[in-house]
């Protein structure tokens, strides 16, 4: 069996349903022990990606290797070693939360006194050791994406896939996630994520893939990321249509990229306070009008804002109204 | 018709089965029943048992003989059946199709070692389980009437099993078609409701129309309902066997159907 250091190896993979291509060929490949992450709007083919990841939906072309063994021939093997957390809930409504954990156990053929060991280490891990007896379909939102994060953990994964794991939860609840991810990290677990939540992604990963459109728009650490789009700052301005390029122009030695976000302008720095001068002086002196202007750190949806002309809200599905950043 | 040929694609494959794995789907199954079973009980076990009351001491009184029988006597064999074709047609329709869809179950499941074949595996394997057990709680009832008469009484399990395999492969394969909860009513008004009337439960089929004497033939439980009522009085012959020949044929031939039905309709 040939061994690769990647945990996940993807060459030029594809993913088409029927006639429309979810997945346009993308490679990437994941190291062990960093958390890596797909980063795209809901549709940009993230799901699709991870469903071929753990032999759910079958490649259409390219090669896929997860522990340097081919997932479409060795999905068992594979699957055994890694821990899944789906975007849709699929705990056992009926069961307890305990039992979840148990049953859960038995999928992976874990020895009954071992499962309980587990059981009880992971109650306590995801603070669940109050709610072990409740029945699942009673718990909250939050409550039920811990157990899922938790049941995910029962065989010890050396890779742990998270389909946007706190989509639709509140923030505590989604800090709480992030808490248990970022131990799991430390511990030195292996982790694939995918989220539309830029904060999410900034918080967690090591490194990161924008898909697009079933493609690689980029790929870096978030910090290259920002750097390389976008500078340190982000200069966000109330103008008119009109005066807006005049504006850009204004200060063209300062400004690294610029764009238009609903009413405003968004101007892109390395030196966001000079600019701001710059900015306002020049205003002044042309009689322009700022109706608004602020100035703040750049993040990750600028980039995404600069690569794709459109933010991560614009191109959301109904599903996730309502959930912000 | 490219649904079609999407839906049958493998279906000439061998399936991805590993028992043991088969074996928890099935256990999983069994743990949730163990919680709901009180609460379902009353569909499948209560309402064969009215029919026994009222058809049997009710019509029976109207009825001097039938076949030979007393009503109740030949009414009741065929209860035993009908009781575990629906305990299993609930399931695999009704239930199923909330694991599938609802729950998410099945997906839950595959993200472990376990394959797709092994869940639908393990479905059919708890649908046919119902059934018997529907069935043999029949039998019991059947029997403290004072109503079966031979040793033999309790091999019926043995069509009954096979029947109950039968309506799991079906029902699955309708499962894997449905769009919604809704669609099973047309499962059960052209299909299962036909079956239960004109089966030879109530009346012989000999008392059909000649032209559609055949149709009962066609169908799974009226081969169980014969062979029930065969075993029950003790009085087989060469036509049990050719029930009990279509039956393991039938179960056999229709088994591959569901693992490949339900695995496309998931797995895209």
């Amino acid at each position: 069996m040939a061994q690769t250091d990647n945990i996940v190896e993807a060459r030029n993979i594809v993913k088409k349903f029927a006639e429309f291509v979810a997945v346009n060929g993308i490679n990437f490949a994941v190291k062990p022990g960093e958390c890596f992450g797909l980063l795209g709007p809901n549709g940009a083919g993230k799901t699709s990606t991870v469903r071929m990841i753990y032999g759910f939906s079958p490649v259409t072309a390219g090669s896929l290797k997860v522990f340097g063994r081919d997932i479409m021939t060795d999905a068992r093997k594979i699957k055994a070693r890694i821990g899944i957390v789906s975007q849709d809930d699929n705990l056992d409504p009926d069961l307890s939360v305990r039992e979840n954990l148990m049953v859960y156990a038995g999928y992976f053929r874990i020895a009954r006194e071992l499962a309980r060991q587990r059981t009880e280490e992971i109650l306590e891990f995801m603070d669940l050791r109050d709610k072990a007896e409740e029945v699942v379909d009673h718990l909250s939102g939050g409550l039920r994406r811990r157990l899922t994060l938790g049941r995910a953990l029962i065989n010890q994964p050396e890779l742990l896939i998270l389909d946007e794991p706190t989509t639709g939860l509140d923030p505590y609840a989604r800090h709480l996630v992030w808490q248990r991810l970022r131990k799991l990290k430390q511990a030195g677990t292996t982790m694939l994520l995918t989220t539309h939540y830029l904060e999410e992604a900034s918080q967690l990963c090591d490194r990161l893939i924008v898909i697009y459109r079933g493609e690689i728009l980029e790929e870096g650490t978030p910090l290259e990321l920002i750097e390389r789009h976008v500078g340190k700052d982000a200069l966000e301005l109330g103008v008119v249509p009109e005066q807006r390029e005049a504006v850009t122009d204004s200060a063209a030695h300062l400004v690294k990229a610029s764009q238009t976000l609903g009413d405003d302008l968004v101007l892109f720095s390395n030196h966001g306070r000079e600019l701001s001068t710059a900015v306002n002086e020049w205003a002044e002196r042309q009689g322009i009008p700022l109706s608004y202007q602020r100035l703040r750190p750049a993040n990750l949806e600028d980039v995404f804002l600069k690569l794709t002309g459109e933010t991560l809200e614009a191109t959301q599905n109904e599903r996730d109204a309502g959930g912000g950043w | 018709m490219g649904k079609a040929k999407h839906l049958l694609q493998g279906v000439t494959s061998w399936p991805d089965i590993y028992w043991p794995l088969v074996s928890k789907v099935f256990l999983r199954n069994m743990k949730v029943f163990q919680k709901t079973w009180k609460a379902n009980i009353m569909f499948n076990f209560i309402e064969p048992v009215l029919y026994l009351w009222a058809m049997g001491f009710g019509l029976g009184v109207y009825v001097k003989s039938i076949a030979g029988l007393s009503y109740i006597q030949f009414l009741a064999p065929g209860l035993i059946a009908s009781s575990a074709m629906f305990a299993t047609t609930y399931e695999m329709t009704y239930g199923s199709f909330t694991r599938m869809s609802f729950q998410k179950t099945f997906h839950g499941m595959v993200a472990t070692p376990v394959s797709m074949d092994d869940v639908v595996m393990g479905e059919i394997l708890y649908g046919t389980f119902k059934g018997v057990l529907y069935g043999l709680v029949f039998f019991l009832v059947v029997l403290l009437f004072g109503l079966v008469k031979s040793p033999f009484g309790i091999l019926v399990l043995i069509p009954v099993c096979l029947m109950a395999m039968i309506f799991s492969n079906l029902s699955l394969i309708w499962t894997s078609i449905a769009p919604n909860y809704d669609s099973f009513n047309y499962f059960f008004t052209l299909f299962v409701s036909p079956m239960f009337l004109f089966s030879g439960i109530f009346f012989p089929i000999q008392s059909l129309p000649v032209a559609i004497r055949f149709l009962p033939w066609l169908t799974p439980l009226y081969h169980a309902v014969e062979l029930n009522r065969a075993l029950v009085l003790g009085r087989f012959d060469g036509s049990s066997v050719g029930h009990l020949v279509w039956l393991v044929a039938v179960a056999a031939l229709t088994l591959r159907l569901p693992l490949v039905m339900v695995k496309n309709r998931l797995v895209q």
